[in-house]
């Protein structure tokens, strides 16, 4: 009968981490639906930005009060974690703060996670006041009614219930209060449980425990759901992240290898391909759907935290155009969420269910309303590049579907027939040294 | 005008067996806009003052294709850029200077990949060069005292990372310098950018460059300084419809440099 606890502690570890394994999975066949993009390279400067803008929040205090929270909550979480794995420690070998054993550097450690705890609670409510009692124009856009309003609710909320399970926890547990060693804040929560008897203060501590290492488990399987993904993804993410100026835009190759066909007079266009070669021509120019996107802009989509700092940054949105970087990158999620889910219901197999991410989630009045001003790129925490998924669906507009408006064609018109996107003549192009 | 501008072609090189030192791309707006023209004047009496040895494509020129990328239409982009660099690369050129920072941004990041390998530079990294080889003699008190503010090219900067050249050349000008709220990388665009100075803009409250010029017009300017043919005309129409054209005005840091030059 004692090992019950210890089978209960290891049958709950293993459904919390298995699920979580299981939807990283779904997680990574999703992003791998996009196309390939090779970025193996510039390591050195990759590991450098993943360090300085992910590990260093670099990006973050850019908004120094916001900033300075989340770096608390951020520290606050990773710190934690040692905690976390002496839980699972005790809970798998029923042995009772097992880290106890080194001494007072013990105590130094648990007195700073009492700290950070305190800290985390205030930053959480900060955070939470923000959101609904400060009316910030950046978490009212029309895209964060709904789920995307709740989710970020829910995980304050989680943080706070965890935080105070954590002091709690502490507090009633007798032997460690007796240490009086690290129990920093803690202290002063013990005596609200004076009047209990012995065996009442063990039980709270003991459902404290077990709470909250089931609500961190439950946490952790929240992510996959929830905008909160970021605190994983925004590692890779930022390693993968843009390294060309921000005004590069890539180059289709599949177009080069067309244009230098066509440009070549010796090519004969109607020549059979040689045997056995691939096919030169690209399903399609630019992108409709998640799968025409490259791997990293889902990658991108699924570490979008939402915090909306590229809309607000965004000339087109604040003049009150459709256009918000931040819908870009949940529409993007949204449709691989609902296309990953039909793959799943086919076994493995994508059928096609009528929509795509272009006109059934993004329409062209917001693809047309960019400025490619890059705003949105050098605004985001976390390296993600909402332009460049823009950019892939003007392109599919314009070559596939030749729907530009109708003052562009005029203008491409012009470029292809003069060589300006004004209708004047390419000899007159001198004219103003003697004007 | 007094002097005749001397404006020599890549051609006229080629025929002398000679070869400049640095190609002058005026690009679509420099050569057709009337407004664009007059930096593009600007810019090569400067060239012209400091002896610098320079050519431009002339009727030979073509459009970089940058708004045709922007706009989404890569085979037009990379025909224009293929027939542009066969070009250049025939006239073995290996410096580039223009006035506009979308055919920067173009030559400098997204020719190389289909073959066309440059040193590119905006003219206010050129005009810093001139000024700090002293090629230039500025009489500061042209712009003594009033109030200048400068307004990013979102092409320049924020694509580029150069915010500094622009604001070194402006500061020989002895002018009151006075930075917009949102300035360098927070810069707000123009709104001309993306293909949008060629369409009407979609929906919405207001034009990107009304509220731009307000950025602008809050710093109490005499002087809104441009470095962008573009955000020129922009800025231009924003400063008449807040009705201060009598007030501001709106001048390329060529144009500055030429008038401080009393050229
Ligand atoms: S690049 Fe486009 S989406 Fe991004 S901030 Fe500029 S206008 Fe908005
Ligand atoms: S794209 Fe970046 S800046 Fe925009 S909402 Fe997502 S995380 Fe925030």
């Amino acid at each position: 009968m004692e090992y019950v606890p210890n089978i209960i502690f290891a049958i709950i570890l293993i459904i919390g981490i298995g699920y979580f394994a299981r939807n990283v999975k779904k997680l990574i066949r999703n992003i791998k639906l996009g196309q390939d993009l090779d970025v193996s390279d510039d390591k050195p400067q990759r590991w450098k930005n993943m360090s300085r803008i992910a590990l260093g929040q670099s990006k973050m205090v850019k908004r120094p009060i916001a900033g300075f929270l989340h770096v608390v909550v951020y520290v606050g979480f990773v710190i934690i974690n040692i905690e976390v794995l002496e839980i699972i420690i005790d809970g798998v070998f029923g042995t009772h703060r097992i880290f106890s054993k080194i001494g007072s550097l013990y105590g130094i450690l648990i007195g700073t996670f009492e700290i950070l705890a305190i800290l985390v609670l205030v930053a959480v409510i900060l955070f939470w006041l923000r959101r609904n009692v400060i009316k910030l124009k950046r978490f009212l856009s029309t895209e964060m009614k709904g789920w995307p309003k709740s989710d970020g609710n829910i995980i304050l909320y989680f943080e706070v219930v965890l935080m105070c399970l954590f002091l709690t926890m502490n507090a009633t547990d007798l032997q460690f209060q007796a240490m009086d060693s690290g129990n920093v804040i803690s202290q002063f929560i013990a005596p609200w449980f004076n009047g209990f008897s012995e065996s009442t203060i063990h039980l709270i501590e003991r459902s404290a425990w077990w709470i909250h290492i089931i609500g961190i488990l439950a946490f952790l399987n929240y992510l996959y759901f929830s905008k909160h993904l970021h605190i994983l993804l925004a590692f890779p993410n930022t390693y993968y992240g843009k390294l060309t100026p921000k005004g590069q835009f890539p180059n289709l190759e599949a177009v080069t290898k067309e244009v230098k066909m066509m440009m070549d007079p010796n090519v004969d266009p109607f020549a059979a391909p040689p045997e056995g070669a691939e096919p030169e021509m690209p399903a399609k120019f630019g992108a409709s759907d998640v799968q025409d996107l490259s791997w990293v802009n889902l990658l991108n989509a699924y570490t979008c935290t939402e915090c909306g700092r590229c809309t607000s940054e965004c000339p087109a949105n604040q003049t009150g155009k459709k256009l918000s970087p931040r819908k870009i990158m949940m529409d993007t999620r949204d449709r691989l969420e609902e296309v990953g889910k039909n793959i799943d219901a086919n076994n493995g197999e994508f059928k096609d269910d009528g929509k795509q991410l272009l006109g059934d989630y993004i329409t062209n009045e917001e693809i047309w309303a960019c400025t490619t001003c890059n705003a949105c790129v050098e605004a985001c925490p976390v390296s993600i590049d909402p332009l460049n998924i823009i950019m892939q669906m003007r392109q599919y507009l314009v070559m596939e579907k030749s729907a530009a408006p109708m003052e562009l064609n005029n203008m491409m018109t012009n470029i292809e027939n003069n060589g300006a996107p004004w209708p004047y003549n390419q000899q007159d192009r001198l004219n103003w040294k003697n004007e | 005008m007094s002097e005749q501008l001397k404006v020599p072609t890549m051609a006229e090189f080629m025929a002398e067996g000679k070869q400049p030192d640095i190609l002058f791309w005026v690009g679509s707006a420099g050569s057709y806009d009337d407004r664009a023209k007059k930096i593009t004047k600007a810019f090569v009496k400067i060239l012209n003052k400091a002896q610098v040895n320079f050519a431009v494509l002339g009727t030979e020129e073509s459009s970089t294709g940058d708004v045709a990328k922007r706009a989404g239409n890569e085979f037009l982009f990379q025909m224009q850029a293929l027939m542009n660099i066969e070009l250049l690369n025939a006239y073995d050129v290996k410096r580039i200077v223009t006035c506009d920072p979308h055919s920067f941004n173009c030559l400098k990041n997204e020719y190389p990949n289909l073959g066309g390998h440059y040193d590119v530079i905006h003219h206010t990294q050129f005009l810093k060069e001139l000024i700090d080889s002293n090629k230039i003699e500025i009489k500061d008190s042209n712009y003594k005292g009033k109030r200048i503010t400068f307004h990013d090219p979102c092409y320049l900067g924020r694509a580029n990372s150069e915010y500094d050249a622009p604001r070194d050349v402006l500061a020989v000008l002895n002018a009151n310098m006075q930075e917009m709220k949102r300035s360098k990388a927070t810069a707000l665009c123009c709104g001309a950018g993306g293909a949008q100075m060629f369409k009407e803009p979609e929906k919405g409250n207001m034009d990107i460059n009304e509220m731009r010029t307000q950025d602008a017009l809050e710093t109490n300017p005499d002087i809104i300084a441009t470095g962008c043919p573009y955000c020129n005309t922009m800025m231009t129409d924003g400063v008449k419809f807040k009705e201060k054209e009598a007030d501001v005005a709106v001048m390329d840091i060529a144009e500055l440099i030429a008038n401080a030059q009393d050229l």
